[in-house]
């Protein structure tokens, strides 16, 4: 056991090491002298230019360079944003809980609503119920999800009024200082009458903007497991002693339809995170994928080569969680 | 390297160019028959896969709006009424003909007097372009460096796998975004982003059924017949890989033609006038309460030309491959 996690976790280290090298090649192959960027367009004297250059450590070799770079960030220094001089590890932080809790709160609508539609779907294969939701699944799966969020803020938000369109909490009546990072909570803890309602009506759209594709891929996922499971003999001798439906479906074959369903959702944060990028463009939600967008438009690439890395050392970690999770439950994999 | 001598009888069931293993491939070599009694002749792979696509109305239904797609991007100088690029600026934000607009216009104008009939029609080229574009070139760089990979098992494995893996690693709009960023925006580098991100998918699949494909009596056989390594595993292996690799490519376009879009919507694709729908929902963002049409049709069009292709993708799946059905 303890060595199969330890093998699995070792496969990391390559992808990290390479992952290092093209986030620092990449930054070096941008257009556009970084020191110069930074000076500005009036310019500087040559000495002054070869000081800042010197203080970036830009005169010493590129190994060299690189070694600094893998040293900085194993020693969690992530870069200097060029344009707020601030760490890009204290900014991605800071933005960081505003995703999670978007992410979080998409995951949980995509997981409420999708098990139990494929679910339903498996049990009542064929009927307009089944083939309904498989229509809608290719849907959510080929949406635009930039394009879904404006069609919800043209309808819910302006022409009905129901939500907010942008922001996460209405700064005009509520201020309160971050706790938690997460403005549910924060307004709870706050204590202001009606703060929490308005944090939660600012998180619906975005959230089922985000959940939708995950939303289709689970439901699908669902479905077709189930109807596996259905098949099983287990099944039909637990249907053949009587148990009521809801026992055969909901205990002993949900339970085992669950085994790759769980792999699925785990393997949904990598797109979860990309369609955070679209999601907080469109609903201005103050996270690390507008804050990576806005990074490219005011040039700050070691703001956009951190934000990179971070983001992907997260999806590589919670990939190599899932993996162990998964192994952990099934020992098929673990021997395999 | 192997023993030329061998009686070509103890060969004859195991035809060499890979006909075993293949249900129902399109254009697939015919299995050779060994009896003398004639049977009846089993439909030709064309129909078989004809016949099996059928059965999915989905999946035809998808396929005509894809042909009907392609026929427009193919005909758009003769199907739109205007230029794409062309500002009509007495008829500025004009509104489409069933919300009080004219025929002239029949789906209105954008912020710029540019009609945008003409202008969803000319997109349809753009984002079928960059489908094409990125499938075929992952297409053949997939075969290439997956069938490397299964062939030689040694540090080219090895290496281009963890390359794709660290591809894998990166969220696929993020690595696009970076790339992009790198080499500038336009639709060519939009192409070789997203070329870059969907890659390892290729390579994965063409990596692990040649593989599989690799242990096959088939190849042992004509291996021992003296095949070349390239002739092995171009002629006799790739065949035998390409079902699940068309399924791919199929829903591999859409992917891209999606991608290409949230790029182009992020202001990192294709760089104005070029009509890309992506790029021209960005344009029209600003116009969501006054004139709700000019962000909605380009929108429409994205959706519906990728449910199609994923309609018929699936069918394709379906038809070509039994044992990837999805239910």
């Amino acid at each position: 056991m303890l060595r199969f996690l330890l093998r699995r976790a070792a496969l990391t280290v390559p992808t990290f090491l390479a992952l290092m090298f093209v986030t620092f090649v990449a930054i070096r192959l941008v257009p556009g002298d970084p020191v110069e960027v930074r000076v500005g367009e009036r310019g500087i004297s040559p000495e002054r230019l070869a000081q800042f250059r010197h203080e970036l450590g830009l005169d010493q070799p590129l190994w060299l360079q690189f070694a600094h770079y893998v040293n900085g960030l194993l020693h969690g220094d992530f870069g200097t944003s060029i344009v707020t001089n601030q760490k890009v590890l204290t900014e991605f932080a800071a933005l960081f809980p505003a995703t999670l809790e978007l992410g979080l709160c998409g995951m949980l609508f995509a997981v409420v609503a999708g098990l139990p539609a494929g679910a339903v779907a498996a049990v009542r294969r064929g009927t307009w119920f089944d083939q309904l939701l498989m229509g809608l699944s290719v849907t959510g799966y080929s949406m635009p999800i930039f394009w879904w969020g404006l069609l919800l803020i043209m309808f819910v938000g302006e022409r009905w009024g129901l939500t907010p369109v942008s922001g996460r909490i209405d700064l005009i009546n509520y201020y309160f200082e971050p706790v938690t990072g997460f403005m549910v909570i924060d307004a709870w803890l706050s204590g202001q009458a009606g703060a929490v309602k308005d944090a939660l009506r600012h998180l619906v759209l975005p959230a089922i903007v985000l959940g939708t594709i995950p939303l289709a891929v689970i439901a699908r996922m669902t479905r077709s497991a189930m109807l596996e499971v259905l098949g099983e003999d287990y099944v039909r001798t637990a249907r053949a002693k009587g148990l009521p439906a809801w026992r055969v479906f909901g205990l002993h074959a949900m339970r085992n339809a669950m085994i790759p369903v769980v792999t699925v959702i785990g393997l949904q944060v990598g797109t979860l995170l990309a369609g955070a990028v679209l999601t907080e463009t469109i609903f201005s939600w103050p996270g690390i994928g507008k804050w990576l967008i806005e990074s490219i438009a005011r040039r700050d690439y070691p703001a956009l080569q951190g934000g990179v890395m971070l983001i992907s050392a997260m999806v590589v970690l919670v990939n190599l969680f899932v993996d162990l999770l998964y192994g952990v439950i099934n020992p098929r994999i673990r021997h395999g | 390297m192997a023993d030329e001598r061998v009686p070509p009888r103890a060969l004859h069931p195991l035809p060499a160019d890979g006909a075993l293993g293949a249900c129902g491939r399109p254009g697939g070599a015919e299995a050779s028959s060994t009896a003398d009694t004639p049977a009846p002749a089993p439909p030709s792979p064309a129909r078989a896969f004809w016949a099996a696509f059928r059965e999915n109305r989905g999946a035809v239904a998808g396929l005509a709006v894809v042909a009907f797609i392609v026929l427009l991007a193919l005909l758009a100088d003769v199907v739109a009424p205007h230029s794409p690029i062309e500002q009509f600026r007495d008829a500025v934000k004009a509104p489409p003909v069933w919300d009080g607009g004219t025929w002239k216009y029949v789906l209105g104008t954008d912020s710029l007097g540019r009609d945008l009939l003409s202008r969803l029609v000319y997109g349809a080229r753009v984002s079928l372009f960059i489908g094409v574009a990125v499938m075929s070139v992952s297409f053949a760089v997939g075969v290439l460096l997956g069938l490397a990979c299964a062939s030689s098992g040694n540090v080219v494995d090895v290496v281009v796998t963890r390359v794709m893996d660290l591809i894998m690693a990166v969220p696929s709009l993020v690595l696009a975004i970076l790339v992009v960023a790198v080499l500038g925006p336009s639709l060519a580098n939009t192409i070789v982003a997203v070329t870059i991100v969907y890659l390892p998918r290729y390579v994965r699949l063409v990596r692990a059924s040649a593989l599989a494909e690799l242990h096959k009596e088939y190849v042992t056989a004509a291996r021992v017949a003296g095949v070349g390594r390239l002739r092995l595993m171009f002629r006799t292996v790739l065949p035998n890989c390409l079902a699940p690799l068309i399924v791919q490519a199929a829903l591999g376009v859409s992917d891209a033609i999606l991608e290409a879009a949230a790029l182009g919507f992020l202001g990192l694709g294709a760089q104005p006038p070029t009509a890309e729908w992506g790029t021209m929902l960005a344009d029209s963002r600003e116009f969501i309460r006054s004139n709700p049409w000019m962000v909605t049709l380009p929108g429409l069009a994205i959706l519906v030309t990728v449910v199609s292709i994923n309609l018929a993708g699936d069918g394709l799946r379906d038809a070509l491959d039994p044992k990837m059905r999805r239910s």
